[in-house]
């Protein structure tokens, strides 16, 4: 149960920790200043929540790790984010895009996991409901004005999303670790979440007259730590310092 | 003010709302494509750091400005209109709340 | 009608009675061009300086230190926006402002063509220059024009923690393993005169600052401000343990001040000349950013265009 609980932990960490890693990297170049600007308290809340699920995760794990120790210390066969996170930046349609498809998902299951059996879980849930609506809300309102702006906006926004939709099964996959936290209460029933998630998907993509790929072949492994190449490179910047260094503070 | 480029956003000035009941007050303007951006663009640039209950947003180009040269015909006037001040008035020795 | 004199007159004796300038008012021309140049350079100098900074973001030592430099670079941005603003206000656009950065014409601090070497230099960096910067910005929150003043003590209020931070990450390192304690005392070492030299040239050889010192957009002089910063930082050097690179200073019993070496102005004129270690990479990563972004603001403009179109109709 504990062990169940960590990994499903870890898992909600990582996804938004690696998240908030390739949004980090737009900081002062982004397309005007304004979105400059949203696009970090995107990748700060992110972070945020990210650094309380590890934190949480350290203690399940009864072992005294700490969200460092989680972030800092764990090689790329050990993260358990979804390959969507971790694919590169792009344009910004493919920022965008990839966080829209995650932020569909984020929503619905943070609004599902308040009333997670696991009072941890829903608090910090709770949190982060709020901070998932916006960037929601933000980023359905940049795909809409990229699919119905102009040509090139639509073409790049098309591209993005069938470039990126390959990687939207893993978000719904179903193991072991997630029947038993399903079972007991912790984790939300997914195909809710997946219902509302296709929802969004629809109406926003209609009003951007933007076309919702067709479901086919679907990327999977970084549940289990079988990540894309990109991964490894993502870990060595994130980690290099702070492995030099063993054992410092900072 | 507005440039030569068409494809530049336009500029707006924001008003912030620190606490209910309170004015809603300038604190700066930025630059979004429509309204709905403007407002998403003051709450993370001017309310980061929780300034923020509520938030008005207006075209620069549809505030219109008094003329400094205007002040003294404008304002000036008011000097001498005392009885428009509570404490002008004298009030009966004993006489409460009032 | 009033001639030219006696405007310049009744412009003075405002700034004389320390009334602040608003966008309205009668200004000369050369204090709206000394204006427009200054705040300027000062918006652009934050916008490049998220640059060096934001170099680290990724790399980061704890995930603390991470969220907290996100913090601070986006206040750069954000401050950088309340700047183009204030220029905004004297009838220049920030496209145009923006343009003379992108092309070369225009300057910003060039302490932020120095490079972010190691992780202490996200510490040296707040400060010392984030310390410097901090100098000018609280005599600028007195500058006597209206829009750059209000900017100014929004930027004051939200970089109180900038200088803070940063040197906090150098006494943590200070006092942290020898290689930690080696890396602070590198990139102090590397960023003392460079900060030094962010005061700007002797006030002998300061162009521009007797008229704005008349004008009250600057306060206080040059050397005057650079006095004051070493002042501080050489006590908040010894408190940590570090040394500050500089053979020569010592204080001095008589005047109450440090006694320092001299800088090297030939670094100093290169460096704004553009030779600079970084230069070229930012001016590089500014347009790249300003060019890959065209599409992304035409499509927001084309987008409420339609809207706007449609809810007419």
């Amino acid at each position: 149960m504990s062990q169940a609980l960590f990994t499903y932990t870890l898992r909600l960490a990582d996804d938004i920790l690696i998240l908030s890693q390739r949004l980090g990297e737009w900081c002062g170049h982004g397309p005007i200043l304004e979105e400059d600007i949203a696009l970090t308290n995107r990748a700060l809340d992110h972070l945020g929540e990210a650094r309380n699920l590890l934190t949480y995760a350290g203690q399940v794990e009864g072992k005294g790790r700490t969200e460092d120790d989680l972030a800092y210390l764990r090689m790329e066969r050990q993260y358990t984010s979804v390959k969507l996170v971790e694919q590169p930046n792009g344009d910004y349609a493919h920022t965008m895009v990839r966080s829209f498809l995650f932020d569909a998902y984020h929503l619905p299951l943070m609004q599902a996991l308040t009333k997670s059996k696991d009072e941890q879980l829903a608090a910090i849930a709770g949190k982060s409901v709020k901070e998932a609506t916006y960037h929601l809300r933000a980023s359905s309102e940049w795909i809409i004005r990229f699919g119905d702006g102009t040509e090139e906006s639509h073409q790049r926004a098309q591209a993005a999303l069938d470039n990126l939709w390959t990687f939207t099964g893993e978000l719904f996959e179903n193991d072991l670790v997630l029947e038993e936290m399903t079972k007991a209460g912790i984790a939300p029933d997914m195909t809710a979440v997946k219902a509302a998630w296709s929802k969004t998907i629809d109406e926003v993509l209609a009003e951007a007259t933007l076309k919702r790929p067709e479901d086919g072949f679907m990327a999977t492994g970084g549940r289990k730590g079988l990540h894309s190449e990109h991964m490894g490179f993502i870990l060595a910047e994130m980690q290099h310092v702070t492995r030099a260094y063993p054992g410092v503070s900072w | 003010m507005s440039s030569e480029n068409p494809n530049n956003w336009p500029l707006w000035e924001i008003f912030i709302q620190s606490k209910r009941g309170l004015d809603h007050k300038h604190v700066g303007s930025l630059h979004a494509a429509d309204a709905d951006m403007a407002i998403e663009n003051a709450r993370d640039v001017y309310t980061r750091r929780q300034e923020g209950n509520s938030i008005w947003v207006v075209k620069s180009e549809h505030i219109h400005a008094s003329r400094p040269e205007d002040a003294e015909s404008f304002y000036d006037p008011a000097d001498d209109k005392v009885y428009r001040h509570p404490t002008f008035y004298t009030m009966p020795e004993g006489a409460k709340y009032i | 009608m009033t001639d030219v004199k006696n405007l310049e007159d009744i412009f003075q004796a405002k700034i004389d009675a320390e009334q602040k300038i608003e966008p309205k008012d009668w200004m000369p021309d050369a204090y709206r061009k000394n204006l427009i140049r200054q705040i300027s350079q000062h918006a652009h100098s934050e916008v490049v300086g998220m640059l060096p900074e934001g170099n680290w973001i990724s790399r980061a030592p704890s995930l603390k230190r991470k969220a907290i430099l996100l913090a601070k670079v986006q206040d750069e941005a954000g401050h950088g926006l309340y700047l183009y603003s204030a220029v905004e206000t004297m009838g220049t656009s920030r496209e145009q402002t923006i343009d003379d950065l992108l092309s070369g014409k225009a300057k910003y601090s060039s302490i932020f063509n120095y490079p972010t070497l190691t992780w202490a230099d996200i510490g040296a960096v707040g400060w010392l220059v984030d310390g410097a910067a901090i100098m000018n910005q609280v005599m600028l929150c007195r500058t006597s024009y209206g829009p750059y003043a209000r900017a100014m003590v929004r930027i004051c209020k939200e970089e109180s923690f900038h200088q803070r931070q940063g040197y906090e990450i150098m006494a943590v390192l200070a006092k942290g393993s020898p290689e930690q304690k080696e890396m602070a005392q590198d990139a102090l070492n590397r960023w003392w005169w460079p900060s030094l030299m962010m005061f700007g040239p002797t006030d002998a050889n300061s162009p521009h600052s007797a008229q704005s010192m008349k004008w009250k957009i600057k306060r206080q002089s040059n050397d005057e401000l650079r006095q004051t910063f070493i002042d501080r930082t050489v006590q908040q050097a010894e408190v940590i343990g570090l040394t500050i690179p500089d053979p020569d200073l010592k204080w001095n019993e008589e005047t109450k001040h440090y006694d320092w070496g001299t800088i090297d102005w030939t670094e100093f004129n290169n460096v704004v000349a553009g030779n600079g270690p970084c230069n070229k990479e930012r001016l590089a990563a500014r347009n790249k950013a300003h060019n890959e972004g065209a599409w992304v603001r035409e499509a927001a403009v084309a987008y409420a265009a339609k809207k706007a179109k449609r809810k007419a109709a």
